[in-house]
């Protein structure tokens, strides 16, 4: 039903990554309306109660705002967006290079290495 | 706003409740699993008042329920009892009658929204539909608490899945308590709060659903297999 969830972490959690990273890759614009709680539940297939906490953790985040009445919006603050983009790629990074370490490789072999996929791949 | 206390419901000899505690907060999506024949069936019904206990105390908003809060409380059996030659229509304006808190806008909504067929008799229906009808007549009553007995039992995926997102659009968490017991956990997991696992007519478990996966870093069936296998290893039971 609606979204294939990973085990082992809460559901809310990987709700807001979701929201994130639409926000990041353009699906969602600056300034955007989001959906309502209960449209947007029914589309994940979670209970309202989650989508209800992912939002207010958004907003808590200021990548959202809520307008009475009218709904929440993805910011329209460019800095903060900036920032949340900076943030996630230094987050995906270090886990990157975390679970690389796990098998041995040193830092220089890994930049060596992203460094090939960056030029093959342009 | 539902208190259980010790409660035991014995058939004949066999103690189909053996000492239940639980408290049941207002808003919240409860999930009520465990093997068949742990109580499951017995205690929603003795929440809707369908069955007396024999002893201990079970209350709702402070006073002990009988087969009147019924007004308050939806219950959906497992089994389904519908006049074959009544059309989807006419059990709908049935219900209206029968219960004052029937809303037959909300019920013909709901019945568009799953796609069900208003004209046709029930005789005529799949199991699927029935099954749709059934939570459609259920959730169109604005009632305080739910109760439904194994909504997604022996359906197929796509009437799961409509009745999921039917249940997430026309309830108001908020405002009302649904509680249901399933076996299809790892389907069901994203629609609740909170899950309850019962074994032998006791409850031996009941967690947050965010809690399990925070804590625990599994999802609730692998954190309910863990239960079944090292019982002593889990967390105090927090009931």
């Amino acid at each position: 039903m609606g979204i294939d969830f990973l085990p082992d972490k809460p559901i809310y959690q990987q709700l807001i990554d979701r929201i994130l990273g639409d926000i990041l890759n353009g699906t969602l614009t600056v300034g955007e309306k989001l959906p309502s709680v209960r449209e947007y539940a029914v589309e994940a297939g979670v209970n309202a109660n989650t989508m209800q906490r992912v939002y207010k953790e958004l907003e808590q985040m200021e990548i959202t705002e809520t307008r009475r009445g009218q709904g929440s919006f993805v910011t329209e603050d460019e800095q903060k967006i900036a920032a949340l983009r900076n943030d996630m790629k230094e987050q995906l990074v270090r886990t990157f290079l975390q679970s690389v370490a796990a098998f041995g490789f040193t830092k220089d072999e890994i930049v060596e290495c992203l460094k090939d996929w960056g030029e093959s791949n342009d | 706003m539902i208190e259980l206390n010790q409660v035991v419901k014995k058939y004949g000899a066999k103690r189909a409740l053996n000492g239940v505690t639980l408290s049941i907060p207002k808003g919240k999506v409860i999930g009520l699993v465990g093997e068949n024949g742990s109580g499951k069936s017995t205690l929603l019904k003795v929440l809707a008042g369908l069955s007396s206990i024999s002893t201990g105390s079970v209350t709702y908003r402070g006073t002990s329920i009988t087969r009147t809060i019924a007004t308050d409380l939806a219950y959906m059996s497992d089994t389904d009892l519908f006049y074959p030659y009544f059309t989807v229509r006419e059990l709908m304006e049935f219900y209206d009658s029968q219960f004052a808190d029937f809303d037959l806008i909300k019920a013909k909504e709901l019945a568009d929204f799953l796609k069900v067929p208003h004209e046709a008799k029930m005789k005529s229906l799949s199991k699927g539909n029935r099954g749709r009808v059934k939570i459609a007549v259920t959730l169109a009553r604005e009632a305080k608490i739910y109760l439904l007995d194994e909504p997604f039992s022996g359906l197929d995926p796509m009437v799961r899945d409509d009745i999921a997102k039917g249940l997430i659009r026309f309830t108001n968490p908020e405002e009302q308590t649904i509680i249901m017991s399933t076996h299809e956990i790892r389907e069901v997991e994203p629609l609740l709060d909170e899950i309850i696992v019962m074994r032998g007519g006791q409850i031996i478990a009941h967690e947050t659903i965010d809690e399990i996966r925070d804590f625990y870093g599994v999802d609730a069936t692998s954190w309910m297999v863990s239960l079944f296998k090292e019982p002593q290893q889990g967390k105090e039971i927090n009931v």
